[in-house]
């Protein structure tokens, strides 16, 4: 990324890959590479006449996952609202700063299963919550808002696309690969402005299939995690798995010891404070001194 | 920049029309980046499904310019600009919204397949041991990304719905990836005779030219459960046997 700021990226401002290379080592290499990356191989050659085996392709970092999510109890999956579980990548937890490939997919098989076998356990102990109709009134009438707000095809008020738009450029630019606090500072400054669009978004059509309306209700939840990002990589002064501070280049000991944890206050705003990771138990220490 | 028209289908089960959109495209821009474009800034209730836009969920599957394609691989400079692109949703199962389509009718058919049924290990420590040979087969049917355009071109399904009665190219596929798996002991030759409707199959292979995958559904998957099926049930020597011997002994290694 700091190549490319600099001036030496390739023509739409990525890097050159070059696998080619390998042909000098190994006979067949084109046949090899054919079998070992065949969607990668099909998907340069039809979508952009590019025959990987021969010549270098172009690439860029895009987002890849998202390691922070909703907290959880390690054991049930639980988050703090009581009965809410959350398992894969929306969960935070188990792939600490940076989730190697392969980890997704056996985090959601044995989570996923964890998490159902707790959520029906607590159904059976607890039996169904009491529901709160005036929450559920106004969780409608939020969602139906947007329909309201008197936009037409081709005029009225804003859409929700181009807002999504603006905080995917902007959230790429300034809390993407390469951090500083300078940076981050202005995204905070700019989503600021984008919760006031958020706010006022206006949809039109129909309820069935309708992306626009979907894209209104996401663009909340997009706006809430951006957030939340942006305030912990500020938060946190170092550099460590796939949180890469330009300004703080090493990694800090005493960052190693707490998660960052985001909440709402009681005016709504958002709260990041420190906490210590919790102790490893004993069972699992074992597992890790066995595997050594 | 360069400007394209799209005529999109909009509508739902009540009926729909053809809606024209012009919007810019630039070099390498594929049709379902040109339904986004349109979707973001002209027509914000646009129903289409997408997700991964690297023909790998299956999940943009449309009819372009009357073809049957998957709206994330197809390169806009592979059509005439000149004229309008026509994009329509895929007709063999019912209509939702605009580009969407409800396809659920293939995952309850394919519970209907008897499941895959592995031999006992061969190891003590649960383990199989197959050869590379064997297994080299069945990886073209694994290929497939259920985008549906198989099913979607096929006159069994889209011209005469006999929905009740074949399952579809898409899942004779399935099926011979699990009939020709080297450790599967079931045999499905009865359903597929009967149930499954193999017999309408009438090996035009309009499945094998629309699979994005290039699975070679007809020679390799469809025609080859034919062979199985008439091996079985058809094979005038087999019969003559069979009367003259009322109880054979059940026929299971068709590997």
């Amino acid at each position: 990324m700091r190549e490319i700021k600099e001036g030496r990226g390739s023509p739409h401002g990525g890097v050159f890959l070059d696998i080619a290379w390998i042909k000098e080592k190994i006979a067949d290499a084109a046949a090899h590479i054919q079998r070992k990356l065949p969607s990668m191989y099909h998907q340069f050659k039809q979508l952009a006449d590019i025959d990987i085996t021969q010549e270098p392709m172009e690439v860029g970092p895009t987002t890849h996952y998202a390691m922070g999510g909703i907290r959880v109890d390690a054991d049930t999956q639980m988050s703090n609202v009581p009965g809410l579980f959350a398992a894969g990548e929306c969960a935070a937890g188990i792939n600490g700063a940076n989730r190697l490939g392969g980890n997704s997919l056996s985090d959601i098989i044995v989570f996923g299963k964890r998490a159902g076998e707790f959520a029906a356990k607590y159904v059976k102990e607890h039996g169904a919550g009491q529901v709160n109709n005036d929450q559920i009134d106004e969780a409608v009438r939020r969602s139906l808002e947007p329909f309201e707000r008197g936009a037409t095809k081709g005029g009225g008020a804003e859409g929700p696309y181009q807002v999504q738009a603006e905080l995917q450029e902007m959230m790429q630019d300034l809390v993407g690969i390469v951090r500083t606090e300078d940076e981050m500072q202005r995204a905070l400054d700019g989503l600021g402005k984008l919760w006031e669009r958020t706010r006022k978004v206006a949809v039109y059509g129909h309820r069935e299939y309708n992306p626009g309306w979907h894209t209104a209700i996401d663009l909340h939840n997009l706006m809430t995690v951006s957030e939340a990002i942006t305030r912990s990589a500020i938060e946190r002064k170092e550099s460590r798995g796939a949180h890469f501070r330009e300004d703080y280049e090493n990694k800090d000991a005493a960052f190693g010891k707490v998660n960052t944890v985001v909440s709402k206050a009681a005016d709504g705003s958002m709260q990041v404070r420190r906490e210590p990771i919790p102790v490893m138990p004993e069972h699992l220490k074992q597992v890790i001194e066995e595997m050594k | 920049m360069n400007t394209a028209t799209f005529s999109i289908f909009r509508g739902d089960s009540n009926g729909g029309k053809f809606e024209d959109y012009t919007t810019e495209v630039s070099e390498g821009m594929v049709v379902l980046d040109a339904v986004h474009g349109i979707q973001s800034a002209q027509a914000n209730d646009l129903a289409c499904r997408w997700n991964c836009k690297a023909g790998k969920c299956g999940s943009c599957s449309a009819e372009i310019n009357g073809m049957p394609k998957l709206m994330c691989m197809t390169r806009l400079n592979s059509l005439p600009l000149d004229k309008p692109v026509t994009i329509e949703p895929i007709k063999a199962f019912p209509h939702v919204r605009d580009l969407v389509t409800d396809v659920s009718w293939n995952f309850a058919a394919k519970m209907k397949i008897k499941k895959f049924k592995p031999r006992p290990p061969d190891a003590p420590d649960g383990s199989w041991r197959m050869a590379q040979g064997d297994i080299d087969r069945v990886q073209e049917y694994r290929k497939c990304i259920e985008c549906f355009l198989c099913q979607d071109v096929c006159h069994v399904l889209r011209e005469h719905n006999k929905h009740d009665e074949f399952i579809g190219p898409r899942l004779l596929v399935y099926t011979a990836a699990l009939e020709m798996h080297p450790l599967d002991t079931e045999d499905r030759l009865q359903d597929l005779k009967n149930a499954h409707g193999i017999g309408y199959c009438n090996i035009t292979k309009c499945c094998t030219k629309v699979c994005p995958e290039d699975i070679t559904i007809t020679d390799n998957a469809i025609i080859p459960l034919k062979e199985r099926v008439v091996d079985e049930f058809y094979d005038p020597l087999k019969r003559l046997l069979r009367l003259l011997r009322p109880k054979p002994k059940p026929e299971n290694d068709h590997v």
